[in-house]
C-alpha cells in the first residue's frame, strides 16, 4: 500500500463545480520516494497540497475524492485528528521561509512549539531535542541561533527552520511547496541536497511541488504534470525528461531554456550605444545614530553595449543588477561614475537635462500586474513617451496601433485596459511602450521572472526578434543562469555590487574564470539536462 | 535601541512645539487686542496693562513666542479670567475625575473589545460578527452625550441602580468611587470599545490569512494558540497604536462625559471656561491635553521595541 | 495555450449607476440607511413645506408640553414646536457635514500630494500634521469658536480644521505608495513631467478611498456640530440645530427627556446611515481598504 494515495481528488472555488481547479487528479507516493508535482501557475498543484494538509482556505471547501494516509482517508478526518497528524505523520514547508515564520517569536520556540503539543517530553528534553534537530539541518551556532527572531536570519538559514519544524516529529510525509523558488541559486542547492539528505534519514516521502523542470530533474524519483487543474501523466523522471507522453510535457521541457551559451554573434556594428564607466552607488544608512551603515549597493560597474546585442547582467539577489539598471535609467541618482547614452554623460545631469536623453534608452520591468496603470487605456500609456517629446496624439496612437501588432496583439487592443489581459500580454504591451519612444537600448530589468516558463520563452522569443529586426541594444538583467546563456552576447556577473567576471558569454558561462561564476553554475538545477532535446548533455556529446 | 528611544523622543519635541506654536498663532491671528481677551470683558485698565506687559506686544513676535514658552516651560500658564486663579492651581484641583474616568474606560474598553475584535476575526461572515461590526459602527455613530442620557434615564431614573450625577475619589472608598463612576465610563466606553474592536478584528483578518498562520496551523497546533499566541501577538502593535491615537477620542469624550454626570474634572473646567470666554484656561487645557498624547504615543512608540523585535536594528 | 494567441478577456466595467444599484441593495440593512438618508436630506431641504409650526415663534403658554395632535413630539422650554426643529435642525447639520467633507478633501487632497511628492515640504508638514493631530479635535474647535465666536463660519472652520491633517496622511501614504508603483517609474522613464505624473497616475489613485473618507468626514462632522452646539459652543441657538435642541434641552431633562431623546436618535440614526453607507462603498471599492489606513 502506499504511503498516500489520492484518488480522483477534485476542488472547486465556492462550491461551484462547473469551475473546478482541480479536476479528477489520482497520485500516489511510496515510502522514501519523491514525487514532484509540476505545473504552472493556475494548475492547482498548491491546492493539492493544501487539501492533503486540510489546510484549504475557507472559499475552497468543496473537496470531492479521497486522500488516504496510511489508510486513513484525511478528506473525512475531524479537525481533531486532522491537528493530530499534522507535524506526526505529514508536514509542510512552504515557499517564502520568511513570511511562513512568526516575525515575533524566536524560531527556537517556533520549532519547539511542535513537541510542546505532540510529546510528552519535558521541557529541557524538548530543547535539546530541538537543537539537536537545528544541529541535524546544519545550522551554525545552535544555541544562538535558538534564540534568534526570523529576521535576524538568512533566506536559507529560515528554510533550515522551516525544515526542522517540519521533520522533527519525523513525520513519514513531508510536502515542500516551491521550498527553494524564493532562494537564490546557490541556497537552492543546498535546501535540495538537505532535502535528500533528510528524506534518506528518515526515510520518508517527500511531495514536491514546483515548476522549475531543472529542480525537477535534480529531486524526483515519480513526476506528475498538471496543467489548469488537469492531470496530463505520471512516469518517473527519466522517463519523463526522455520520452513525454504528452504535448504539454514536451512543450514544457522545450521552453525550458538551455544552460549551453548561445553561439556568439560577431557583430556587423562596433557602435556602442550604452556604456558606463566606473558607476558606484552607496546608500548612505540614513538617520543621526547610524551614519556608520552605508550600503555600496554597485561599485566601479563598467559596461559597454553594442547596437543590436544583448549584454546580461546575472547575479544573486543583493548583487546590485537592479541597482545598476535602475542607475543607468535614472530612476535612482547615482553616486559616482560615468553613463554614456548615444554620446552624452547623463550620470549627473539633472531630470531635466536628462529629458531629451530618455528616448534613447527604454525599460522593461518585473511585475505585469504593476507595470501598466490599471486605470487608462493601454494605448494611452503607449503614446504617453511620443507625446512627451511633441508626437502629434493621432500619429501616436496610429503608431501604438503598429507596435501591438508588431509584439503579437490585435491593434484594436488599444482602448482596453491592462486587466482584461494576462501576464504575458501585459509584458508584451510594456515591451510596446518602450519600444513607442524607438530607443537605441531597451533594458530588461528580470522582465521575464514571473513568467510561467512557456510563457517565458515566448517572450524571450519576441524580444530576439526585435532585437533583429530594429538593431535593439539589450541590457538583460536577470538571476537566471539558463535565460542569460539563451539570449545574451555578452555577461557580467555581479556579487555584492562588484563586477566578478565580465566577457563573452560563451566564455563566462562556458569556461569560467572565477570561483564564484563556477559555484553559481555549478549551483543551477538541470544542467546536464538538455530538456529541449529529451536527453543529458553527456548523450549529446558521444 | 537606545538610539532609536533617542530618537523617538526627538521627534515629539517638534509636535509640541508646533501644538504651542499653534495655540499661540490661534491667539494672535484673532482679530482685537490679544490682551484684552486674556484679560476679559471685566478687566480694570491696569489689569489689561499687566497682561501687556506680560506678553510683550511691542517686541517681534517670534520674541513674544519663545518668551511664552519660557513662562509655559516655568509653569506660568497665565490667570483665569473668571476665578482669576492661576490657571495651572485650577487644572490641578480638577484632575483627579478626570484621569479616573479616562483609566477605568480604557481599562474597560480594552478588555471587552479585543475578545470581541478576535471572535469576530475568527468568525468573520457569522451573526457574532455581524453583531461586533454594527456595535462598532453604533459607537462611531451615537454622540456620547446621547448615550449618557439614555444610561442615565434608564438606569438611574427608572432603574435607580446608579446616582445621576457627582464624583467621588477612590480614596474616599473603591466602593462609593466604582458606584459613582460606573455610569460614566459606561457612557464613554462605548466609542472605545467600537474603536478598538474595529482595528483588532481588521489586523486579526489580514494576520489570519498570513503565512506564518497557515504554518502555525501545519504543525498542528489547537486553534486557541495560533489565534493567541501566533495571531494576536502580531495584531499587538496596530492594536496599541489605535489606543494611543484613540486617547485623543478620549480627551474630547471625556470632556463630554464630564459634562453630562456633572463630574469635577478637566472637561467640566474647560466646557464652564467655553461659557464664560476664559481663554487662558482654555489654552492651558489644550497644552496639557496635547502634551499628555504625545507623551503616551511616545510610550508606545518606546513599547514596540518590546512587541517586535524587527524594531530594534531599524 | 499561448499567451499570444490567448482571448483578450471582456471589459469588467459597470456603469456608475450599476455600480451605485448594486452598493445600495448590497444589504438590507445599507438599503435601509439609504433610504433613511434621503428622507433625512428631503426633510431638510423642503422644511418649510414640512414643518407643521414655526420652529423659532415662541409660545409661553405652550412650555414643554409632551406629545399630542398638534406638537407631535411636544414642545421645548418656550414653547417651541420640537418636530419643526428637528426638520429645520437638519439643515445645520447638513451643511456642516456636506461642506466639512469636501473642504477637507480638497484641502487634504492638495496639501498630501505635495508632501507626498515634494521632500521638504514633507518633513515640515508631516510635523505639522502630528501637531495638529495631538490636539483633541473637540478641544481645538472649542477654543477656535470661543475666540472667533459663534457663528455657522466659525464652527465650519473648527469642525474642518481638525479633520485635513487625517486626509493629508491618506493621501501621502496612498501617493508614496503609488510612486513605488513600476508604471509610475515607466512614465518617468518616458520623459513625463512631475505634475503630469502627479495628475495622471497618481491622482486617480486617491478617488475612492478619497470618496470614503469624505463620507466618513461627513458623518463625524455633524456629529462635532452637534457635540460643539451641546457644550455651549455651537451655532446660535436662534437658529435650530440638531445639537443646540438637545443643549436648550438638558436642564429639562428630568421633566421632559425628549427635548434630547428624539433630536439624539434622530441624529444617531442619521450618523449611523452616513457611516454604513460609507463602509458598504468601501467594501464595494476595494475590501482592502481598511488595511490601508482609512479608518475613522
Amino acid at each position: 500500500m502506499s504511503l498516500l494515495d489520492i484518488r480522483n481528488l477534485r476542488i472547486a472555488l465556492n462550491g461551484a463545480w462547473d469551475a473546478e481547479v482541480v479536476k479528477g487528479l489520482d497520485l500516489s507516493i511510496e515510502r522514501g520516494q519523491t514525487m514532484c508535482l509540476v505545473g504552472e501557475s493556475g494548475s492547482g498543484k498548491s491546492l493539492t497540497a493544501l487539501a492533503t494538509m486540510g489546510l484549504l482556505p475557507p472559499a475552497l471547501k468543496s473537496v470531492a475524492g479521497s486522500i488516504t494516509l496510511k489508510g486513513e482517508n484525511l478528506l473525512e478526518a475531524a479537525p481533531a485528528r486532522l491537528r493530530d497528524l499534522r507535524a506526526t505523520s505529514m508536514s509542510m514547508i512552504f515557499q517564502e521561509p520568511m513570511t511562513a515564520l512568526n516575525p515575533v517569536a524566536r524560531v527556537g520556540q517556533q520549532i519547539e512549539e511542535v513537541l510542546e503539543f505532540h510529546s510528552d517530553l519535558s521541557q529541557s528534553a524538548r530543547r535539546s531535542r530541538v537543537k539537536e534537530m537545528m544541529e541535524a539541518v546544519h545550522l551554525p551556532d545552535v544555541d544562538k541561533m535558538y534564540a534568534s527572531f526570523p529576521h535576524q536570519l538568512s533566506g536559507g538559514q529560515r528554510q533550515r527552520i522551516m525544515i526542522a519544524m517540519a521533520l522533527i516529529m519525523r513525520p513519514q510525509l513531508l510536502i515542500a511547496d516551491e521550498p527553494t523558488t524564493a532562494l537564490d541559486v546557490t541556497t537552492q542547492a543546498q535546501i535540495l541536497s538537505l532535502i535528500r539528505e533528510l528524506r534518506e534519514d528518515q526515510g520518508s516521502a517527500v511531495l514536491f511541488i514546483t515548476h522549475d523542470m531543472g529542480v525537477v530533474s535534480e529531486i524526483a524519483d515519480d513526476v506528475t504534470v498538471l496543467k489548469l487543474g488537469e492531470m496530463m501523466e505520471t512516469q518517473a523522471i527519466d522517463d519523463l525528461l526522455r520520452r513525454p507522453q504528452t504535448d504539454y510535457t514536451r512543450d514544457l521541457l522545450r521552453s525550458v531554456p538551455s544552460q549551453v551559451p548561445r553561439p556568439p554573434r560577431d557583430g556587423q556594428s562596433n557602435e556602442v550605444v550604452l556604456s558606463t564607466d566606473n558607476l558606484s552607488k552607496t546608500y548612505s544608512g540614513g538617520g543621526w545614530f547610524s551614519k556608520s551603515r552605508e550600503v555600496k549597493a554597485a561599485q566601479d560597474v563598467s559596461i559597454s553595449l553594442i547596437k543590436g546585442r544583448t549584454l546580461g547582467i546575472v547575479g544573486e539577489s543583493g548583487s546590485g543588477k537592479t541597482t545598476v539598471a535602475r542607475c543607468i535609467m535614472r530612476l535612482i541618482d547615482p553616486t559616482s561614475g560615468k553613463i554614456n547614452v548615444g554620446g552624452t554623460d547623463i550620470a549627473m545631469l539633472s531630470q531635466k537635462e536628462v529629458k531629451p536623453q530618455r528616448k534613447k534608452i527604454q525599460i522593461v520591468f518585473q511585475d505585469p500586474m504593476r507595470s501598466l496603470n490599471p486605470r487608462i487605456e493601454i494605448g494611452q500609456s503607449i503614446i504617453e513617451g511620443p507625446l512627451n517629446y511633441g508626437t502629434p496624439r493621432d500619429a501616436a496612437m496610429t503608431r501604438a496601433r503598429e507596435l501591438l501588432e508588431l509584439v503579437g496583439l490585435p491593434a484594436s487592443a488599444v482602448d482596453r485596459f491592462p486587466h482584461q489581459f494576462s501576464g504575458g500580454q501585459r509584458q508584451r504591451i510594456a515591451i510596446a511602450r518602450a519600444l513607442a519612444m524607438d530607443p537605441d537600448v531597451l533594458v530588461a530589468d528580470e522582465a521575464v521572472s514571473a513568467l510561467d516558463v512557456s510563457v517565458q520563452a515566448q517572450v524571450l522569443d519576441l524580444l530576439a526578434e526585435l532585437q533583429d529586426r530594429l538593431g535593439l541594444g539589450i541590457l538583460f538583467i536577470t538571476h537566471d543562469l539558463g535565460v542569460a546563456a539563451q539570449i545574451c552576447d555578452d555577461v557580467l556577473v555581479m556579487q555584492h555590487g562588484r563586477v566578478v567576471e565580465y566577457g563573452r558569454a560563451g566564455q563566462v558561462l562556458g569556461a569560467p574564470q572565477q570561483d564564484y561564476t563556477k559555484t553559481l553554475i555549478k549551483a543551477a538545477p538541470g544542467r546536464h539536462w538538455d530538456f529541449a532535446n529529451f536527453r543529458p548533455f553527456a548523450e549529446a556529446a558521444e | 535601541m537606545f538610539g532609536y528611544i533617542v530618537q523617538r523622543i526627538l521627534a515629539a519635541i517638534p509636535v509640541m512645539g508646533f501644538v504651542a506654536l499653534f495655540v499661540f498663532l490661534l491667539l494672535r491671528l484673532t482679530p482685537g487686542d490679544p490682551a484684552a481677551i486674556l484679560a476679559g470683558d471685566t478687566a480694570t485698565p491696569e489689569q489689561l496693562e499687566a497682561i501687556r506687559e506680560s506678553l510683550g506686544l511691542n517686541d517681534p513676535i517670534f520674541t513674544q513666542f519663545f518668551r511664552w514658552v519660557g513662562q509655559l516651560l516655568q509653569g506660568d500658564f497665565g490667570t483665569s479670567i473668571l476665578s482669576g486663579k492661576p490657571v495651572i492651581e485650577l487644572i490641578g484641583d480638577r484632575m483627579e475625575p478626570t484621569i479616573s474616568l479616562a483609566l477605568t474606560t480604557i481599562i474597560l474598553s480594552v478588555t471587552i473589545a479585543v475578545p470581541l475584535g478576535v471572535v469576530a476575526a475568527w468568525k468573520q461572515g457569522t451573526l457574532i460578527d455581524r453583531f461586533v461590526m454594527l456595535l462598532s459602527v453604533l459607537g462611531f455613530s451615537v454622540p456620547v452625550f446621547v448615550i449618557g442620557y439614555l444610561m442615565i434615564s434608564l438606569f438611574s431614573m427608572e432603574l435607580k441602580w446608579f446616582p445621576v450625577q457627582g464624583f467621588r475619589p477612590i480614596g474616599e472608598g473603591l466602593g462609593d468611587f466604582l458606584h459613582r463612576i460606573a455610569l460614566p465610563t459606561f457612557t464613554l466606553t462605548l466609542l472605545y470599545i467600537a474603536l478598538i474592536a474595529r482595528i483588532t478584528r481588521t489586523s486579526m483578518l489580514e494576520i489570519l490569512g498570513d503565512d506564518y498562520v497557515r504554518t502555525a496551523r501545519a504543525k498542528g497546533l489547537p486553534e486557541s494558540r495560533v489565534l493567541m499566541r501566533h495571531a494576536l501577538r502580531n495584531c499587538s502593535v496596530p492594536i496599541i497604536t489605535v489606543i494611543g491615537i484613540g486617547f485623543a477620542l478620549i480627551i474630547s469624550g471625556v470632556v463630554v462625559t464630564e459634562s453630562v454626570f456633572n463630574l469635577p474634572g478637566l472637561g467640566r473646567l474647560t466646557v464652564d471656561a467655553v461659557l464664560s470666554r476664559d481663554y487662558p484656561v482654555i489654552q492651558a487645557v489644550i497644552l496639557l491635553a496635547s502634551l499628555i498624547y504625545v507623551v503616551i504615543n511616545l510610550l508606545i512608540d518606546i513599547a514596540y521595541v518590546l512587541l517586535d523585535p524587527r524594531i530594534r536594528y531599524t | 495555450m499561448t499567451d499570444q494567441t490567448a482571448a483578450i478577456r471582456p471589459p469588467g466595467r459597470v456603469s456608475p449607476l450599476a455600480r451605485t444599484r448594486e452598493i445600495v441593495l448590497s444589504s438590507p440593512l445599507v438599503t435601509i440607511a439609504a433610504v433613511i438618508l434621503v428622507l433625512v436630506v428631503l426633510s431638510a431641504l423642503l422644511a418649510a413645506w414640512i414643518a407643521p409650526h414655526d420652529p423659532v415663534r415662541l409660545t409661553p403658554s405652550q412650555r414643554l408640553k409632551p406629545p399630542s395632535e398638534t406638537y407631535w413630539l411636544g414642545t421645548d422650554a418656550f414653547g417651541r414646536d420640537l418636530f419643526s426643529r428637528i426638520i429645520y435642525g437638519g439643515q445645520i447639520s447638513l451643511v456642516v457635514g456636506v461642506a466639512a467633507a469636501i473642504v477637507a478633501v480638497i484641502s487634504g487632497l492638495m496639501l498630501g500630494l505635495l508632501a507626498g511628492y515634494i521632500r521638504w515640504i514633507d518633513a515640515v508638514l508631516m510635523r505639522m500634521v502630528d501637531g495638529l493631530m495631538a490636539i483633541p479635535s473637540i478641544l481645538l474647535a472649542i477654543a477656535i469658536v470661543s475666540l472667533w465666536g459663534a457663528s455657522l463660519w466659525t464652527v465650519l472652520v473648527a469642525i474642518t480644521i481638525p479633520e485635513v491633517p487625517r486626509v493629508v496622511r491618506l493621501v501621502r501614504s496612498l501617493v508614496l505608495a503609488a510612486r513605488e508603483e513600476p508604471y509610475v517609474e515607466a512614465a518617468i522613464a518616458a520623459g513625463t513631467p512631475p505634475f503630469l505624473i502627479m495628475r495622471r497616475h497618481l491622482v486617480p489613485n486617491t478617488v475612492a478611498p478619497l470618496i470614503i473618507q469624505g463620507t466618513y468626514i461627513c458623518a463625524s462632522a455633524i456629529l462635532t456640530e452637534a457635540i460643539l452646539s451641546f457644550l455651549g459652543a455651537g451655532i446660535n441657538p436662534e437658529t435650530p440645530s440638531w445639537g443646540n435642541i438637545m443643549a436648550e434641552g438638558r436642564i429639562y431633562f428630568q421633566i421632559n427627556p425628549g427635548i434630547v431623546l428624539w433630536p439624539g436618535l434622530v441624529v444617531s440614526v442619521a450618523i449611523l446611515s452616513i457611516n454604513l453607507l460609507g463602509d458598504a462603498v468601501r467594501d464595494a471599492l476595494d475590501p482592502r481598504m481598511a488595511k490601508r489606513g482609512i479608518e475613522r
